[in-house]
């Protein structure tokens, strides 16, 4: 008879320790948590879930078509995914900062203007590279400067420079295209439109700027600080890093990306005009986010940059061999990228 | 000589005068205590001591040496470092990325510079350790506990081997056990012989690591003992104004 032989002050001392919570237990379970190692890390990634997303579609599509696994399919696939890749990269950069650029495809049709304008008059590739990437620093530079310094919404900076890109690139070029590109006009051309081993030149670049950027986040200094920055501003300026070069250095590497894509891009078509790029934007921020870049920031994974394109361009294609209207297209690309959302939501839920 | 010393400080916002001539000298090793009410003027002393402005009148001595502050970085470079109340930590890094923010150490010749993360992590454990935390420097923030995280923050501190720590409220929002563990880690500082200025509200944190108290009303600084000399009870008056001066 046990229950006979608790006295009063035992009974009470229990009502009093149930509804107590182990809070010893509670710390000695966060303090077990760490940062988990080797494949396990690698499980945790977004661009890795989207790669077995992509495959899983690869994998369904070679039953579907028998066109989808030709040697000419996957050039295709691989080149048109390349130029949003590019660009991709450079805007998981400024999403990491917890930013955003609206700009970019609007100034891809200024980069192509200006570039297709310098080599038109006759100047060689080399000058009509510079006067592409000189353009696209610029515009990062007034981004940069318009939101470090002024302190203005990345969202609402970006969207005004959307508006006047466009517009500056319409004026420039009389608004009529480009197609003459001067005495290097086929080297211009064999650049952005050929290919080496039988793999498109921008993949290869695609592939040399994605090594680059693996070691820029996890080797640099600047990779390390852009991702304090977005993990929490405020901490990194008490720190003693500068915020706001930093964000201005982060907004010109991504317009920079986009003039690369644009070179490649322009060399690729034959043709500059003052549209190109327009809704880019939006492609290039689906891949982006498909690739694991969080808007809230503090995140960023090289490989994503590719690997969202790649899922992005993979729904066009496949849409394209199964039939379906190209109507649907952009429904599909909207619905990944909500499911990717949703996904990444879903595992930080899981791991908290 | 003195470590640090404030002559006849005063800061202005306008017409409100938040600090009415405050004099304060520190030795090495010694911790005192900062204490007074919401609005006494902690804080903007805080602030003055840590960089984030300068004074309106009066000045601030380094061993002797009159230094101007005009951004927190100056304040470092002169071997004040702070221990900010909301800690000022990326959770989205890992405990030794934290602790080497901003002055992180690199291997390898230029443009092939990187960032040296096993020196890094070696040394951020190394910290650790001589504060006696379990904190692991491959741990994201994100994942820690509020004691483990104040150990990353005040491991941060000791990076530069700084003549004087200062930490705002870092018993705030913490457990009851942890605070036991922050006190610890206080008296470790100490121990490796950093003076500290904390900066609370809780009595009894500042009773049982502090050496000195010095109690601030309304912008004027109206005693400061020694630990030994006084008594929760008397620092509870002043704080409220029960007691004018002591």
């Amino acid at each position: 008879m046990t229950d006979n032989t608790q006295t009063p002050q035992d009974a009470h001392d229990k009502t009093v320790q149930t509804p107590s919570i182990d809070h010893a237990a509670i710390d000695e379970s966060i303090t077990l948590r760490q940062e988990v190692s080797g494949i396990g890390a690698i499980l945790r990634t977004q661009p890795f879930w989207v790669f077995v997303a992509i495959f899983a579609i690869g994998v369904v599509m070679t039953f579907v078509s028998d066109a989808f696994l030709t040697e000419r399919n996957m050039f295709n696939i691989t080149r048109n995914m390349a130029f949003f890749g590019i660009m991709a990269l450079g805007m998981s950069a400024v999403i990491c900062t917890a930013g955003i650029d609206l700009s970019v495809g609007s100034l891809m049709g200024l980069c192509a203007i200006n570039l297709a304008l310098v080599l038109q008059a006759g100047w060689g590739v080399e000058v009509g590279f510079l006067a592409c990437m000189f353009t696209a620093a610029v515009v990062g530079f007034i981004n940069g400067v318009l939101i470090a310094y002024v302190r203005l919404a990345p969202f609402v900076v970006t969207l005004g420079m959307l508006a006047m890109s466009r517009s500056i690139a319409m004026v420039i070029s009389n608004n009529k295209m480009v197609y003459e590109f001067g005495p290097d006009q086929d080297l211009f051309e064999q650049i952005g439109g050929g290919s080496l081993l039988g793999v498109p030149n921008v993949v290869w670049v695609l592939t040399a700027m994605t090594l680059f950027f693996l070691w820029v986040w996890r080797y640099s200094q600047w990779g390390r600080w852009v991702i304090a920055i977005g993990g929490n501003a405020h901490a990194a300026k008490l720190s003693g890093i500068p915020v706001e070069r930093v964000i201005v250095s982060v907004y010109m590497v991504c317009s920079m990306c986009t003039g690369v894509a644009a070179f490649m891009f322009i060399g690729y078509t034959g043709s500059a005009t003052n549209g190109m790029g327009a809704t880019y934007e939006l492609n290039v921020i689906a891949a982006s986010v498909i690739g694991g870049a969080n808007l809230m920031g503090g995140v960023v994974y090289a490989l994503g940059a590719p690997i969202g394109a790649a899922l992005v361009e993979l729904i066009r294609n496949s849409l394209l061999l199964a039939g379906i209207p190209a109507l649907w297209q952009q429904f599909f690309v909207g619905l990944f990228l909500i499911l990717a959302v949703l996904l990444e939501q879903l595992r930080n839920r899981g791991g908290k | 000589m003195s470590l640090m010393e404030l002559r006849q400080v005063t800061k202005s916002f306008g017409a409100i005068h938040a600090l009415n001539g405050v004099d304060l000298k520190l030795e090495p090793g010694e911790a005192v205590g900062l204490m007074g009410d919401n609005g006494a003027g902690k804080s903007t002393l805080m602030k003055i001591i840590a960089g984030n402005f300068p004074p309106t009148t009066g000045e601030i001595r380094i061993e002797n040496k009159r230094v101007h502050f005009t951004k927190p970085i100056d304040a470092r470079e002169n071997g004040i470092e702070i221990v900010y109340q909301d800690l000022a930590l990326c959770d989205n890094l890992t405990a030794g990325a934290n602790v080497f923010l901003g002055r992180e150490l690199k291997r390898g010749i230029w443009p092939f510079r990187k960032l040296d993360h096993q020196a890094m992590n070696t040394r951020a454990g190394e910290l650790f350790g001589e504060l006696k935390s379990e904190t692991r420097p491959r741990d994201l923030v994100k994942q820690m506990s509020g004691g483990q995280r104040q150990a990353v923050a005040i491991a941060r501190t000791r990076l530069s081997e700084p003549k004087l720590v200062l930490m705002d409220e870092p018993t705030a929002a913490i457990s009851v056990r942890q605070v036991a563990e922050v006190l610890n880690l206080i008296k470790r500082l100490k121990d490796q012989g950093h003076a500290v200025i904390l900066v609370s509200h809780r009595m009894p944190d500042v009773f049982e690591v502090c050496d000195r108290v010095a109690v601030l009303r309304r912008g004027t600084k109206v005693a400061d003992k020694k630990i030994n000399d006084t008594s929760p009870e008397e620092v509870t008056g002043l704080i409220i104004g029960a007691i004018q001066a002591a």
